[in-house]
């Protein structure tokens, strides 16, 4: 096969090598596998670096990487009151801005990313946390879904002990009306 | 018993359906400030022209609105007849804070539109309003004698918001 794929210079004729179809077919199939293959790995870039769409602009940003390290994790964790349902990374919004300035600000000054946080649910309340935090209003969110599958988990776990249980019992024996009835059902039927 | 087992999804259905029904209406822009019942935070803010400035000090003994605007916001514009109206009736302090606006633009509004306010504070780079917890202008506060916040409107302040929200609190405060 591999020959085939340069045709052989003087034995021109088609015949002499027929194989060169299916070498053209294997050609076309393997720079059709090539294709699939860019076109998925580039839909993937795409997607890949569309999910971090930050809207940090470069001058918001600190010199001491660790510190941006710090505020870029806070900022994927604050929401953009104004845009709702965006982090204040990903929005450009210009309160957003602001809210990365100051988060970036209060860094500097030496906060802990908690009084970071802090410092805007005093302001702005819980609704700007994306991650709500554990009290006991918000039990119900955080317990609710894993009680349920807990619960859900034991009920089928009973209800297939109970059908283990009935399908291994020795079926109940027949009170006296019901083989009265059989006899004379059978009796018909004979 | 064992009915009341079948029964029980289709209650919760219904409790949770109910739920996200109401939920249907509720309006998500309009945020509770945690703010409610605390003091009014520090601030000291320069003056837009002749005026004197605003700073949390000035707020003190009296009840007092606190209205965050800008020029170049159009429901500014709209609520700024009921703004002249609240302080033509004078039952009330009214301050007015401009958020992130140019002082020329600021002038000019109020100098096409009149000017409601005692005292304006330029809030520059808009951190007092960070301060507040404000998230878009116009939002207006209400302030009572100790400087605690009682109040928050967000967005323009309609007749009916303020027949049946502000006023009604102005009197409970005790605003003259």
């Amino acid at each position: 096969m591999r020959k085939c794929i340069e045709p052989p210079r003087h034995q021109g004729t088609k015949a002499a090598c027929r194989p060169r179809d299916i070498a053209r077919a294997a050609r076309f199939k393997a720079l059709r596998a090539k294709l699939l293959l860019g076109v998925l790995v580039s839909w993937w870039l795409i997607l890949a670096s569309a999910a971090p769409a930050f809207a940090v602009l470069p001058s918001e940003r600190l010199a001491d990487p660790a510190l941006e390290a710090r505020a870029r994790t806070l900022g994927q964790e604050l929401r953009c009151v104004v845009c709702q349902n965006q982090t204040i990374d990903d929005s450009s919004a210009d309160l957003a801005h602001d809210l990365r300035v100051l988060v970036r600000e209060r860094l500097v000054a030496g906060d802990s990313d908690r009084q970071v946080l802090a410092y805007l649910t005093s302001r702005y309340g819980d609704y700007v946390l994306l991650r709500p935090p554990l009290k006991p209003t918000t039990w119900v969110l955080w317990f609710g879904p894993p009680a349920l599958l807990v619960a859900g988990v034991l009920a089928l776990f009973a209800a297939w002990r109970r059908r283990r249980r009935d399908a291994a019992a020795p079926p109940m024996p027949l009170s006296a009306d019901e083989r009265r009835r059989l006899t004379s059902l059978l009796d018909e039927g004979g | 018993m064992r009915r009341l087992l079948f029964i029980l999804p289709l209650a919760l259905f219904v409790v949770l359906a109910g739920y996200f029904t109401l939920g249907l209406f509720r309006d998500p822009s309009v945020l509770p400030s945690v703010l409610i019942d605390k003091p009014a935070p520090e601030f000291a803010l320069p003056a837009l022209g002749d005026k004197p400035g605003l700073a949390t000090a000035d707020l003190a003994g009296g009840v007092a609105l606190v209205n965050f605007f800008a020029s170049w916001c159009v429901p500014c514009r709209a609520e700024h007849p009921m703004l002249m109206r609240l302080a033509d009736e004078d039952h009330v302090a009214l301050y007015g804070i401009d958020y992130k606006d140019k002082p020329e633009e600021a002038k000019r509004l109020l100098a096409q539109l009149g000017d409601p306010y005692r005292r304006i504070g330029v809030d520059h780079d808009g951190r007092t309003a960070i301060d507040f917890g404000v998230y878009g202008v116009p939002e207006t506060y209400v302030l009572d004698k100790a400087g605690r916040i009682r109040f928050r409107q967000v967005g323009p302040i309609t007749q009916e918001d303020y027949e049946r929200k502000i006023l009604p609190l102005l009197k409970q405060l005790g605003a003259s």
